[in-house]
């Protein structure tokens, strides 16, 4: 049995952006522990001969050409924008920084 | 508030540097990483206007898949090649989470566990000779965010500031991650390690000519990890890692800043905090960021719109019997070619010009030549504006300088004009000397009409002429000289002078 505490799914809400009563933290911390614990059911049956699937089709090198497509225009990008300024989206300013 | 800084010899002798880069390059191809949209850092797309290389992925839209720009990869293999990585017969690229509007989908695609390259070193030399191996873990393939620019506040930053602009055409394009291992041994030679490491990469890339490379554009960029240890400790001291370094110079400096600052920390007993830290060029000191999250914060996991990149054996060796000579090779071979003394070359990787004069003689102009202009009248100028010699001036520009000169055009007064016209972005060597009126004056009559009427000026100087006192000729040629207002070869209007005042 994994050991997936509240804190744990505190955390993890916090990191996605996600608001949670207690009742769901109370619910997911469990619910949590048994997804984890089947991953690691499935682990034991895939030896280490056993390559990781990253597709159900086995499929490698989907690659593309270097030409250059469409691009959207100012009216396109920004008809869904809360906020522009005719060129730029304008958005909250948020405390934080690039990556 | 200015932090405490230890002098840089004491804090060598109480602590050993521990050095750790990572350097992002923008590849430049035509294409973004996974979509089809204008890379800005492709030379077609320079300048373009704020979200007009943007297409659905670019801003994360919903339905939006991304597809793998298959030159990228290519590049990117190259990339590791000359890196001595080897290069994975198979990988993936992840996804990692965080949420910041630079980064639209919310998540960045990156390679976590599966870099296409890992383990490799780099061979250096810095300027007292000594060589260097620079051990390489990995470069992974990635994509750059947005740019936001923040308004409001009085400074630009974010501190302050009411709201963010942001531009999507940085989005998506295509970088290399390159992460070296920890760096040990560096001593006193860590900030000018830091330099030519840098300095390094960029001429891999720029040999390989995957990207343009130029730090001011942000085509190359460069974290710095530093740690102290005391002397005698096994043990790790804890890092920070400066962010926002934008030239090499500065590289050089937020090393030796941080090495500073830490000892200073300490030895009063204190403890570094492990953060992210921002340089700031016009302070020269680095100021704090965020802690540095764990990689477990940013929730990696494999990306499940992508297809593994699994590169043939037969590619891999295509693209290494492809690779350019080593830096430190070509650097020897440079040197036999131009024929410079030891100090001349010296001079000229001290200020970092090597790319810069081997671009002049290709376009060419003579090394000597191509060597005086960047060493001298460019480095000046780039020194009083503290600026990189590189953003001034195009090295084709400072070839047609040479060769206006080399074709009697100009003189080398002329010339340095000229250049000064070129650096304020009026255009090459040749528009500028056009427009501003630059040009020697060729008119034989009216060069000797001004020669003739100095000589009248001045009639005892013409008389010394006369008594054999050549050298007092200077004056009437200064004179001569302003009044063409420096449009005259100097030299021919000494020639006539001399034969003016014996006639």
């Amino acid at each position: 049995m994994s050991e997936i505490t509240r804190e744990d799914v505190q955390h993890l809400a916090g990191l996605a952006r996600i608001a949670l009563t207690d009742d769901e933290v109370t619910s997911l911390t469990a619910e949590l522990s048994q997804i984890v614990d089947a991953i690691a059911t499935v682990r034991e049956v895939a030896g280490d001969d056993i390559p990781a699937t990253s597709h159900p089709v086995p499929m490698a090198n989907v690659l593309r050409e270097d030409v250059v497509g469409e691009t959207l225009t100012h009216e396109q990008a920004f008809a869904g924008a809360p906020s522009h300024d005719g060129e730029r989206f304008r958005v909250t300013a948020i405390l934080g920084e690039e990556q | 508030m200015k932090a405490k800084l230890m002098d840089f010899d004491k804090a060598l002798e109480l602590f050993e540097p521990v050095l750790g880069f990572e350097v992002h390059v923008e590849l430049g191809t035509k294409t973004k990483m996974f979509s089809a949209a204008p890379n800005p850092a492709h030379p077609e797309f320079h300048g373009a206007e704020p979200n007009t290389l943007i297409d659905p992925l670019s801003l994360g839209l919903p339905g939006s898949l991304p597809v793998t720009n298959e030159t990228a990869v290519r590049y990117s293999i190259s990339l590791g090649l000359a890196l001595g990585c080897e290069i994975a017969t198979s990988c993936r690229f992840a996804r990692k989470n965080y949420f910041y509007p630079d980064t639209p989908k919310n998540y960045q695609i990156s390679q976590y566990d599966e870099p296409i390259a890992f383990e490799g070193q780099v061979e250096i030399e810095l300027a007292n000779g000594r060589q260097f191996t620079v051990p390489i873990e990995r470069a992974h393939m990635e994509e750059d965010a947005g740019k936001l620019t923040h308004v409001g506040g009085s400074t630009g930053r974010i501190q302050g500031a009411e709201y963010s602009l942001v531009d999507y055409n940085r989005a998506g394009v295509p970088l290399v991650e390159i992460v070296t291992h920890m760096i040990f041994g560096a001593e006193h030679d860590a900030p000018e390690l830091a330099k030519a490491y840098v300095g390094a990469i960029r001429d891999i890339v720029l040999s390989l000519g995957i990207s343009e490379a130029r730090m001011e554009r942000g085509n190359l960029r460069c974290d710095a990890n530093v740690s102290l240890r005391p002397r005698g400790s096994e043990r790790l001291g804890t890092r920070t890692e400066t962010k926002n370094v934008n030239s090499m110079r500065s590289v050089e400096r937020a090393v030796r800043y941080e090495i500073q600052r830490q000892a200073a920390i300490l030895a009063d007993g204190g403890t570094i905090t492990q953060e992210t830290r921002h340089w700031h060029e016009d302070t020269g000191a680095t100021s704090p960021g965020r802690p540095k999250s764990d990689a477990d914060d940013y929730r990696y996991f494999p990306e499940p719109d992508l297809l593994p990149v699994e590169p043939s054996r037969a590619l891999v060796e295509e693209l290494r019997a492809a690779l350019p000579e080593q830096p430190v090779a070509r650097k020897r071979r440079l040197k036999a070619e131009w024929g410079f003394s030891d100090l001349e070359f010296q001079d000229v990787v001290n200020g970092d010009m090597l790319h810069l004069v081997d671009a002049t003689v290709a376009a060419g102009a003579a090394p000597q030549s191509a060597r005086k202009w960047w060493t001298g009248e460019i480095a000046r100028v780039a020194n009083e504006r503290g600026v990189e010699a590189a953003s001034l001036v195009e090295p084709a520009h400072v070839a047609e300088l040479q060769r206006l000169i080399d074709e009697g055009v100009l003189t080398d007064r002329l010339a340095r004009q000229a250049l000064e016209g070129v650096m304020a972005g009026e255009g090459s060597p040749a528009e500028v000397a056009e427009a501003r009126g630059l040009k020697v004056v060729i008119d034989e009559s009216a060069l000797v009409a001004a020669v003739d009427e100095a000589l009248a000026a001045q009639p005892d100087v013409l008389q010394k002429i006369r008594d054999g006192k050549v050298q007092a000729a200077g004056a009437v040629i200064g004179a001569v000289m302003k009044a063409m207002r420096g449009q005259a070869d100097a030299a021919r209007v000494r020639e006539i002078v001399l034969e003016r005042a014996s006639g």
